[in-house]
């Protein structure tokens, strides 16, 4: 046995004020903002809501397909010259994208920085895998599902914005890449497609909640409405999103 | 009549002042010496323990300016017991308008401890009940409140005023954090050192004066010393001698065991409450005791059988089958009676072959007419956590079968012999809290521990210290005292570890457990206690022999820390025992066979046994000091609450 | 019943430490789980073994002291409730029980299944308190308390700091812990003059201590011995995200 003397402490000076803090073990981080996993969420629900509002608009847009090849190429078009006269061309759009960009970058920074602190947290895996305690499985999915969606979206911007990977091309019009891409030759990019959209219902349907309960905004009274509120906007978007292939595979959009 | 003690010189409390009673403790705070703020911070003080005592104390020092290093066994200082008492706090306040006052809470509270308390301490603690709720409030305890914002009382085990101010079924809990984030503040400020899972294992004394303690680093091992310039103890109380209790597991009697055998006297170890409403033994692997808050009295009926051995389920029993027998004994109060008759009463309809449940050890506790009376609804909110503890324990619905409850140990109303500023008898070992005695006598009162515990830590203590410091600091300790308790500590280790016996530490904990239930429990004889005392030190022998602690002295080990813990329980159940046979009359919590009146009720004997019995750790045995109690105030009655 | 108990032994904070299989005959229904594992360590002591080492003290669900990881659910799945309340009826005959200690690097192990909480401690001393010295608190009724609020703060303040919500959370998170206390002043008038350096202070030391961020998976209230609702988080985040302006 060792002893560990404490001696003459009883006429000793105490120990300046703070110094106790400053303990070997206690561990101290002057955070900002961004650095604290409060703000890291409340950055990922601001950028989650901006994401969110883009999906409506362009789910509205998509839907414009049904309308036939005129209004829908026009609709597009008319997305270059937004803000026009006032702006010269392409001004409004460009911000928007990069305004988008930056919310996915922010979004997804904000998530893998989590991500990250979590594994921190848990260095030691437990033996019996956790059951989930809490019934949902959709929040466990949140950064799988966020994964895939990304993979998604680069190929979506491959396939039907850019036009790389589609079959008519960089030069058809957005209705021609439109009705091409989702041809049934090319069922399994529908299938990616359908899985992807399922994949946001899913994102939205905790994320949505999330997002209130992350910036304070959810409280005992209103977590039924905004669970209905998830539920209900996230099952909006998987149809909508869905409407199109679907137009296209009836051959409704030809 | 042999005696296993021998009296010593009368003892007296000096420090309570003369005069009008009202006016005692004003006049004890202007007389006590100050200390210059800028000495406070060198003025070391050891604070051991962080219950509603030791918390609201460690953290009241703190923020005066002294220099304080507190101590506790468990892994944060918000664990400590306290945070277990359910029912609620006693404060004067007179809120209800009902006709409470300071005077009729102290008047209470010497009745209700069977004349047996100071009045001088009592009044004092009446007085200050008002600036507790105060206190607790301006900290956030979430009382519970009205309609209109302002605070809810109710009526408590014995009181016919409503006083007591509660937070649901946990103000214990409630009350403990307050104190804990106000020492968790401290902490921070750097002005309390904390020190978690340290176990205090002895006192230092040198040169008559309390300089210190030698405490085990319970993760490491390590025997550490600490001196200060004063310490304190708020270690609470020695139920668990009993095994079976309501108190935590890791309660102990250890260090102010130790303190006694340094030289505090110890003050009526026998005065010991047993609660009423605890949920019964189911097994012999029983490892505690779970206590149903005396509230439940307020709504619940209890009654057993008429017939002995009637094992019909309780729904099955017609009600002119049903004996209420606290209703029949005591109309006035009915179910309402204090804790030491309602336990008594369920003891003797069990010991009539009436009781309910496995065993037979148990009454029934029931709310169907409360349920019908308020609805069920009204019965779950105000009890519903209760339900559901009970309901967790026993399988069974309290809602559609009646409770089973027993009585168990609960308080121990003895503890170390403090004077009015809660000085023991070594100099600069100050006690409060459960580990002291003077304030209830030889029974308490419902939601009277919290606001003894905190009246001492925040109020009491703090003033009255600062008396002893103002002559400090104390100057260097004497090594050779320091060494020698040190090495104390160590031999007692090292003879539990290098014991390779056959029995584990808690199997003899449970041994003598029981013997202390059959023998010195709710009703004690001189048959029983001599029979105890001669059992006691052979078990202790066969124990010292016979005990196996397994791991070593450098480690984490609960075995060891268990062992060491038992063999105090047993020096402190041989003090138990002589000092229940001593006292031959019946008061509160001690209740003789021998002295009862015709109708079986406690028989006092006031000519006899006015006084407290103060122990003394003499090397022939003990040594017995008496401190006459004189009531100028509250006239010497036989309680009635028929 | 008889069972099977396989028990993380780790015999200091620097040994990895690995699963351990035991058996124990003869339990009976009415024990609690701490019961059946003192009956398991008597033996252990006998034999010459180191008993199992687990943290527990007051028995009845309120110190939160006690906490282990059974069959992979903090405190077992019986729900609101601690361990020590947890009793054996809940479980088979010849079940095989897995028994973990609370997994969080904030939360080392000490030995076994004891861990070391102390990063709770030093989260409540970064705010989680009112600052009022003795003595010099107002008449308790010169502020009145709306009853909701009263009784909402009560709701918080009934956390019991067992650690199982960091446990049980994918992210090793304590916010449930941290909301909790800072739900509870936040709600009281008393609470106010220092809501919002509260909230700061107590967040920054929760992320100091090596804590996960919440992202709001649930987990923790559902494993929550005392039901400490998740609409605490909210205000956390409100709290902090006001000071934060």
């Amino acid at each position: 046995m060792t002893a560990t003397i404490e001696r003459g402490s009883a006429t000793a000076s105490i120990n300046p004020p703070g110094d106790a803090t400053a303990d070997k073990k206690t561990p101290r981080r002057r955070g900002g903002f961004l650095s604290s996993s409060p703000g890291k969420k409340a950055v990922m629900a601001v950028t989650g809501a901006v994401m969110v509002l883009f999906l409506v608009a362009h789910m509205a847009g998509n839907l414009k397909s049904f309308l036939g090849a005129e209004e829908f190429n026009a609709y597009a078009a008319s997305l270059r010259t937004l803000g026009e006269p006032i702006l010269p061309h392409r001004t409004l759009l460009t911000v928007l994208e990069i305004v988008l960009v930056a919310a996915l970058v922010l979004h997804m920074w904000a998530a893998i920085t989590l991500a990250r602190r979590a594994g921190q947290a848990r260095p030691v895996k437990y033996a019996v895998r956790r059951k989930s305690q809490a019934g949902g499985y959709a929040i466990h999915a949140m950064r799988y599902g966020g994964t895939a969606i990304f993979l998604f979206l680069i190929w979506h911007l491959l396939d039907l914005t850019f036009g790389t990977v589609n079959p008519a091309g960089g030069t058809g019009t957005p209705y021609e890449r439109l009705v091409e891409g989702f041809a049934p030759s090319r069922w399994w990019v529908t299938l990616f497609y359908v899985l992807a959209v399922l994949a946001v219902g899913q994102h939205l349907r905790h994320g949505l909640w999330s997002a209130f309960q992350s910036l304070g905004r959810a409280g005992r009274r209103s977590y039924r409405g905004l669970n209905v509120f998830a539920v209900t906007v996230s099952v909006l978007m998987v149809v909508g999103f869905l409407a199109v292939p679907a137009g296209v595979m009836a051959g409704v959009i030809k | 009549m042999t005696m296993n003690y021998t009296e010593g010189a009368p003892i007296r409390d000096t420090k309570a002042p003369e005069g009008p009673i009202e006016d005692r403790w004003e006049k004890r705070k202007f007389s006590a010496k100050l200390v210059n703020p800028a000495n406070k911070r060198k003025l070391h003080v050891i604070v051991v323990g962080t219950g509603l005592a030791g918390g609201s104390a460690a953290a009241t020092l703190g923020e005066l300016g002294y220099n304080v290093t507190s101590f506790c066994y468990q892994d944060s200082p918000r664990r400590a017991h306290s945070i277990a008492a359910q029912g609620g706090i006693n404060a004067a306040k007179n809120y209800r308008g009902d006709g409470d006052s300071i005077y009729r809470l102290f008047y209470d509270t010497v009745k209700g401890g069977d004349f047996r308390a100071r009045e001088s301490n009592v009044y004092r603690l009446a007085q200050v009940s008002v600036n507790i709720i105060d206190q607790a409030v301006a900290q956030g305890v979430p009382f519970a409140r009205e309609y209109g914002g302002l605070l809810d009382t109710r009526s408590f085990g014995g009181a016919q005023v409503s006083r007591t101010f509660y937070a649901r079924g946990q103000t214990g809990q409630q009350l403990l954090l307050g104190a804990y984030q106000a020492l968790e503040r401290q902490i921070a400020a750097g002005t309390v050192k904390m020190h978690t899972r340290h176990e205090m294992l002895d006192l230092i004394v040198a040169d008559g004066r309390a300089r210190g303690v030698i405490v085990r680093d319970m993760v490491t091992g390590e025997i550490e010393r600490h001196t200060a310039d004063a310490v304190v103890l708020a270690t609470g109380g020695y139920g668990n001698v009993f095994f079976l209790s309501t108190n935590a597991k890791g309660c102990n009697t250890t260090a102010i065991w130790r303190a006694h055998r340094r030289g505090a006297y110890f003050a009526n170890p026998c005065y010991t409450q047993i609660h009423p409403t605890c949920i019964p033994v189911s097994g012999d692997y029983q490892s505690k005791l779970t206590l149903m808050s005396e509230s439940l009295r307020n709504d619940g009926r209890v009654w057993v059988p008429v017939k002995k051995g009637d094992t019909r389920p309780a729904a099955q029993i017609p009600e002119d089958e049903r004996d209420y027998y606290l209703e029949r004994i005591y109309p006035a109060f009915g179910n309402l009676v204090p804790r030491d008759i309602a336990s008594r009463a369920a003891k003797n309809v069990c010991d009539e072959g009436r009781g309910v449940g496995p065993g037979g050890l148990g009454v029934y506790l029931d709310f169907a007419d409360a349920i019908r009376r308020l609805g069920r609804d009204a019965v779950e909110k105000k009890y519903g956590n209760l339900f559901e503890m009970y309901e967790r324990i026993t399988g069974e619905d309290p809602y559609t079968q009646p409770m089973r409850i027993y009585p168990a140990v609960h308080y121990t109303m003895g503890g170390l012999w403090v004077d009015y500023d809660l000085q023991s008898t070594i100099p600069g070992l100050f006690v409060i809290g459960e580990a002291n005695f003077s304030d209830h006598g030889a029974n308490r009162l419902g939601a009277s521990a919290l606001m003894q515990g905190l009246a001492d830590g925040y109020f009491v203590l703090p003033t009255t210290i600062g008396d002893y410091l103002a002559n400090g600091p104390y100057g260097e300790v004497d090594e050779d005292a320091v060494a020698e308790a040190e090495t104390a500590v160590r031999q007692k280790i090292e003879r539990l570890l290098t014991n390779d016996g056959t029995r584990t530490a808690d199997s003899y904990h449970r041994e003598l457990g029981k013997l202390m239930w059959d023998y010195c429990g709710m009703e004690r004889t001189e048959e029983s206690l001599r029979k105890a005392l001669e059992r006691i030190p052979e078990l202790r022998e066969e124990f010292w022999k016979n005990v196996k602690v397994s791991g070593t002295a450098d480690e984490l080990n609960q075995a060891l820390e268990r062992a060491g813990r038992v063999a105090d329980f047993f020096d402190l159940a041989e003090l138990m025992c002589i000092d229940a046979l001593h006292r031959t009359e019946s008061c509160g919590g001690h209740f003789r066979a021998e002295s009862q009146d015709a109708d079986g009720e406690a028989l006092r004997d006031d000519e006899n046994f006015a006084y407290v019995a103060a122990w003394e750790h003499g090397p022939e045995g003990p040594v017995l000091h008496k401190e006459t109690l004189e009531y100028e105030y509250v006239k010497m009655t036989q309680r009635s609450y028929k | 019943m008889n069972l099977t108990l396989k028990i993380w032994r780790q015999k200091d904070p620097q040994d990895k430490g690995r699963m351990v299989t035991y058996r124990v005959e003869d339990v009976s229904p009415d024990m609690s789980f701490l019961e059946m594992l003192d009956v398991l360590n008597e033996r252990l002591i006998l034999e010459g073994d180191e008993p199992v080492a687990f943290d527990h003290d007051c028995r009845e669900g309120i110190c939160g002291m006690c906490g282990m990881v059974i069959n992979g659910v903090a405190h077992g799945e019986q729900v609101a409730t601690t361990t020590c309340q947890l009793h054996m009826r809940h479980f088979e005959d010849n079940a095989v029980i897995t028994i973990e200690p609370w997994r969080a690097a904030p939360f080392p192990v000490v030995k076994d299944l004891v861990v070391d909480r102390s990063s709770f401690d030093r989260i409540i001393q970064a705010g989680g308190f009112i600052s009022v010295p003795a003595g010099s608190a107002p008449d308790a009724h010169s502020v009145p308390v709306k009853k909701e609020d009263a009784d909402n703060a009560f709701d918080a303040a009934t956390c019991i700091a067992c650690g199982a919500c960091v446990a049980a959370c994918p992210n090793g998170s304590a916010s449930l812990f941290t909301a909790a206390k800072i739900t509870h002043l936040s709600l009281l008038p008393q609470g106010q003059p220092e809501r919002e350096s509260r909230a700061k202070a107590m967040v920054e030391q929760m992320d100091a201590e090596g804590f996960g961020g919440c992202t709001n998976t649930g987990e923790c209230t559902a494993v929550c011995p005392k039901g400490i609702p998740l609409d605490t988080i909210a205000r956390m985040n409100r709290d902090y995200l006001r000071a934060s302006k």
